[in-house]
């Protein structure tokens, strides 16, 4: 099939009118908090593990919440839980229990 | 004509007193600092204009200038209760109607302590760079001219730390104002500003920010500084995250100017504790919101001005002219 030397590319694009698989909604439900999260960005602001991996907190769970999950898992095996992220964000998000439910969606625990 | 106190000779204070004076109303008008006006007089220019601060002052003082208004300097106003006849006890007299204009205090940047004011010498309130500009002069630690400032957005407001939900409303075109100024003070520094939400509500606000960009060349950053730290030769070492990249970023700057938020003035908190019209966050509650914004629960007492909320001096002078006006009809 592929003799040509060509394939046909994914869309990398965020594709909203594919229906996701309701990951967004049980985890607003499981961490209420999380819906007051502005992306303001003081989490990874004051992630020490973010400032040496690949991991971001703000944009795992960014990209959790719109479906964006690949190499997503790997990332959040970075986060030592801490803590430090929630005491910087302004919106009393509980951090530490996001990801915690966002390793157990990803099969990570 | 009845008897007229007013609490607190800010832009909201004043006007209402002036407007009274002119249609031949006595009023007594209390201010507890030496001069009236404070808040303005600390600032060097004002948004968005860049009017300058004094002389609007001036204007707005020589208002007081009419033998009807009895301006109270230096008294404190520690006791307002109902006599009990629907009149008001101000200090031990007797009014009909009293008009709470007891205005706002600034956030203290010591209780966001991640931050470092207080802790370390290039960390500054915009209070303080306001101060800078004033006497046209903007020095770092070490006394030598800035290469590079940081301006960090929503300090005391937006933020669950402090308890302040709210919007402080001003300090959006505040940073971009003192932005400009700094600018044109120091033509080759490096100037930053760090948000998160860039409101540029006001009439000219939106031009002035995109002045910013376009004539000044002010840097936006979309990220909240989460910490700033001293570095031994007296620079500030900022912790954000660039949100647009997605990625942390750390920058070493001169200077770190904290824009503080507004809050409830120590004068406003204990009078609309003592009244019993305790709104959000120790602001002064209006009847309503929408329709009623000078009048009170209470008969006899109104409130104007940002004792009821975060207000641009523009808002605050012609909610003092709209309470003097709903004061005189009863
Ligand atoms: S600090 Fe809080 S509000 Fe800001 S991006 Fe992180 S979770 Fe969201
Ligand atoms: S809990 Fe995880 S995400 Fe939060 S600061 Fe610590 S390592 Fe970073
Ligand atoms: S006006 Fe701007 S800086 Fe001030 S609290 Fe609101 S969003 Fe933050």
């Amino acid at each position: 099939m592929n003799k040509f030397g060509f394939q046909i590319s994914r869309p990398r694009s965020i594709n909203m009118d594919l229906s996701d698989d309701g990951r967004r909604e049980q985890l607003l439900e499981e961490v209420p908090s999380y819906r007051l999260c502005i992306g303001c960005g003081g989490c990874t602001a004051t992630c020490s593990a973010g400032q040496f991996t690949n991991f971001n907190i703000r944009r795992s769970h960014t990209a959790l919440a719109c479906n964006q999950t690949e190499g997503l898992a790997a990332q959040l095996d970075s986060c030592m839980l801490c803590g430090k992220c929630m005491l910087v964000c302004p919106r009393g998000v509980n951090l530490r229990g996001l990801i915690i439910r966002m390793r157990q969606m990803l099969g990570r625990v | 004509m009845n008897k007229i106190a007013i609490i607190g000779a800010g832009p909201a204070g004043i006007e209402a007193a002036a407007t009274l004076a002119a249609q031949q109303i006595e009023v007594d008008l209390y201010e507890q600092g030496e001069r009236p006006l404070c808040n303005i007089r600390d600032k060097a220019f004002l948004f968005p204009n860049f009017a300058e601060a004094r002389e609007v002052a001036d204007r707005l003082t020589a208002k007081l200038d009419n033998p009807r208004i009895h301006l109270h300097a230096n008294s404190d106003v520690d006791h307002l209760t109902e006599s009990g006849d629907g009149r008001w006890i101000v200090n031990g007299e007797t009014y009909d109607r009293v008009l709470i204009t007891t205005g706002y205090r600034t956030f203290d940047a010591h209780r966001k302590e991640e931050l470092g004011y207080g802790i370390y010498r290039g960390v500054h309130t915009s209070l303080e760079m306001e101060q800078m500009l004033r006497e046209g002069k903007i020095v770092n630690a070490n006394g030598d001219v800035p290469q590079r400032i940081a301006f960090l957005q929503c300090v005391g407001s937006r933020d669950e730390k402090t308890g302040n939900l709210y919007c402080s409303k001003l300090c959006c075109v505040t940073a971009v104002k003192q932005a400009i100024e700094v600018r044109k003070l120091i033509p080759d520094a490096e100037i930053f500003i760090f948000y998160m939400d860039l409101r540029m509500w006001g009439q000219h606000y939106e031009e002035l920010y995109r002045q910013a960009q376009q004539e000044y060349g002010i840097r936006f950053v979309r990220g909240r500084i989460s910490e700033a730290g001293g570095t031994y030769d007296g620079r500030v070492q900022i912790k954000s995250e660039d949100t647009l990249m997605g990625l942390p970023l750390k920058i070493t700057t001169d200077l770190l100017v904290l824009m503080v938020g507004m809050e409830p003035s120590e004068g406003t908190r204990k009078l609309a504790e003592q009244c019993r019209i305790c709104g959000d966050y120790g602001f002064a509650a209006s009847a309503d919101p929408h329709l009623d914004d000078n009048r009170t629960t209470h008969r006899g007492l109104y409130v104007a001005g940002a004792c009821k909320r975060p207000m641009t001096l523009t808002d605050a002078v012609n909610d003092g002219r709209s309470a003097a006006v709903c004061l005189m009809g009863e």
